[in-house]
């Protein structure tokens, strides 16, 4: 298991580039939206925390195909399928290597992009925090989705409907925590419910997942 | 009953013959119900004292939500049926019903914008009822995207199936997690077995029977789709044999 991340890591920095393609995204994302909206400082402070989660949300979609599709490709995933690791192992590695690759530098990075949407400075603790408990969610549930679409040739926009219904709940709960937190009101209820989303999600979906993958390499 | 008499239906001779025959009898049944509650509900039934005429949409609106919630529940059923053993007519009834349930998801959203306009003076808002609708909404568009998208019939199925459970696990997060987001304007609900009197019963009887009307008429698409489903199958598979031989 160990190896197998270790090599998916070393893919993603340095083939293909795609380790900063997602950093990138969520820049252009904050970039845009001033645009889209308007300077004034009030309106892009209020609506920070959600537009911080819908590029973090967007940018991790937009990865999501690089999970399994190379591997696909090149045939190392009916390797990795009959190897002794059982798939769901497989499936969550994959998961826990997407989420290092982009769900925790859009993490890290966050603050820097809550500066340049100038959000008040209480909601920077809760908005990294929601991001830190969301994202996995995201790459676990965008394995999922991947694994669903892996066979097929176009598959990146269906891909898109597929994950992001998915994303719903954690989205409700991360971008109202990143909210509230950012009003400087009590913030426990949507923290314990997307910590539960995300716990629920990785112990389960990987099943899911791992069931989809073998269905689609018979 | 015998439970064992249900799985030879899974059959799919058996299925055709059984349902060639009881076809003709739901579909008149659910032409007659849905004509006469539409009629008796729009024209025969006293207006509200207070929302007037938009009352009746009522009639088009309970039916619509209500069969694209069970939509969903009976392919999460079948799909279930599939994965467990596996009937190939269990997935295509899945597969013929998620269409059926994406028109009345619609059917529900758009008379609900039309009798919300004057009564809320608004076409959308974003309650809770009103978005899970929509979440429903995409997912049932995910679903038959995916089947469509999937040129292996098995490989298909058991796609879908697995995606139709764990969209329903989604689905009742969001329908949950939406409460908790957004406070409601939508009224509660307009029946259930505990409370029958939410409704007047001049309002009731009628509504009751154009319920009907509409899972009868469900179960003759359905059923109807299966079978169309099935001898296509049919035909391909001659026409592959043909090409062989």
């Amino acid at each position: 298991m160990i190896a197998l991340l270790a090599r998916d890591l070393r893919l993603a920095v340095r083939a293909g580039g795609g380790f900063g393609l997602g950093l990138a995204f969520f820049l252009i994302v904050v970039t845009l939206v001033p645009f889209g909206v308007g300077p004034r400082t009030q309106l892009l402070a209020a609506i920070a925390p959600g537009i911080l989660w819908l590029g973090a949300l967007l940018a991790c979609l937009l990865s999501l195909d690089r999970i399994f599709a190379l591997d696909w490709e090149d045939g190392s995933l009916d390797l990795l399928a009959t190897a002794p690791l059982p798939m769901e192992g497989a499936v969550s590695v994959k998961a826990l290597a997407h989420w290092l690759t982009t769900g925790l530098p859009l993490v890290l990075a966050s603050p820097v992009f809550a500066l340049l949407l100038s959000l008040p400075a209480a909601g920077y603790g809760p908005m990294v925090l929601s991001l830190l408990l969301g994202t996995p969610a995201l790459s676990v549930i965008g394995t999922f989705g991947a694994a669903l679409t892996v066979g097929l040739k176009r598959g990146g926009l269906l891909l898109s409907l597929l994950v992001l219904p998915l994303y719903m709940p954690t989205l409700i709960f991360g971008a109202e925590m990143a909210r509230r937190g950012a009003e400087g009101l009590d913030y426990s209820t949507p923290l314990l419910m997307l910590a539960g989303i995300t716990c629920g999600t990785i112990a389960l979906l990987p099943f899911a997942s791992a069931a989809v993958l073998r269905i689609n390499l018979r | 009953m015998n439970f064992n008499a249900l799985w030879q239906y899974a059959n799919p001779k058996k299925f055709i013959e059984t349902t060639d025959r009881v076809l003709p009898a739901i579909s008149v049944l659910a032409g007659l119900c849905m004509v006469a509650g539409l009629i008796w509900g729009f024209f025969f039934t006293p207006e509200d004292y207070r929302q007037g005429s938009t009352v009746k949409i009522i009639y088009l609106h309970v039916p619509s939500a209500l069969m694209a919630i069970n939509i969903w529940l009976m392919m999460l059923v079948t799909s279930l049926v599939w994965i467990v053993r596996r009937h190939h007519v269990s997935a295509l009834a899945a597969r013929a019903a998620a269409p059926i349930g994406m028109v009345m998801t619609v059917i529900a959203l758009v008379t609900g914008a039309i009798w919300g306009q004057p009564m809320w003076g608004t076409w959308w808002a974003w309650d809770p009822r009103l978005t899970s609708f929509l979440i429903l909404f995409l997912f049932y568009l995910g679903y038959i995207a995916l089947w469509s998208a999937i040129e292996n019939d098995d490989t298909a199925a058991d796609l879908t199936a697995i995606l139709c459970l764990v969209g329903s696990v989604f689905a009742l997060l969001s329908r949950y997690a939406v409460n908790f987001w957004n406070q409601g304007l939508h009224q509660g609900a307009s029946l259930s077995l505990d409370r029958e009197e939410n409704v007047a019963d001049v309002f009731w009887y009628p509504l009751v029977v154009t319920m009907a009307g509409f899972v009868l008429f469900f179960v003759a698409l359905v059923i109807l789709r299966t079978q169309t489903e099935i001898r296509a199958r049919r035909m391909r598979a001659l026409l592959a044999r043909e090409r062989m031989g």
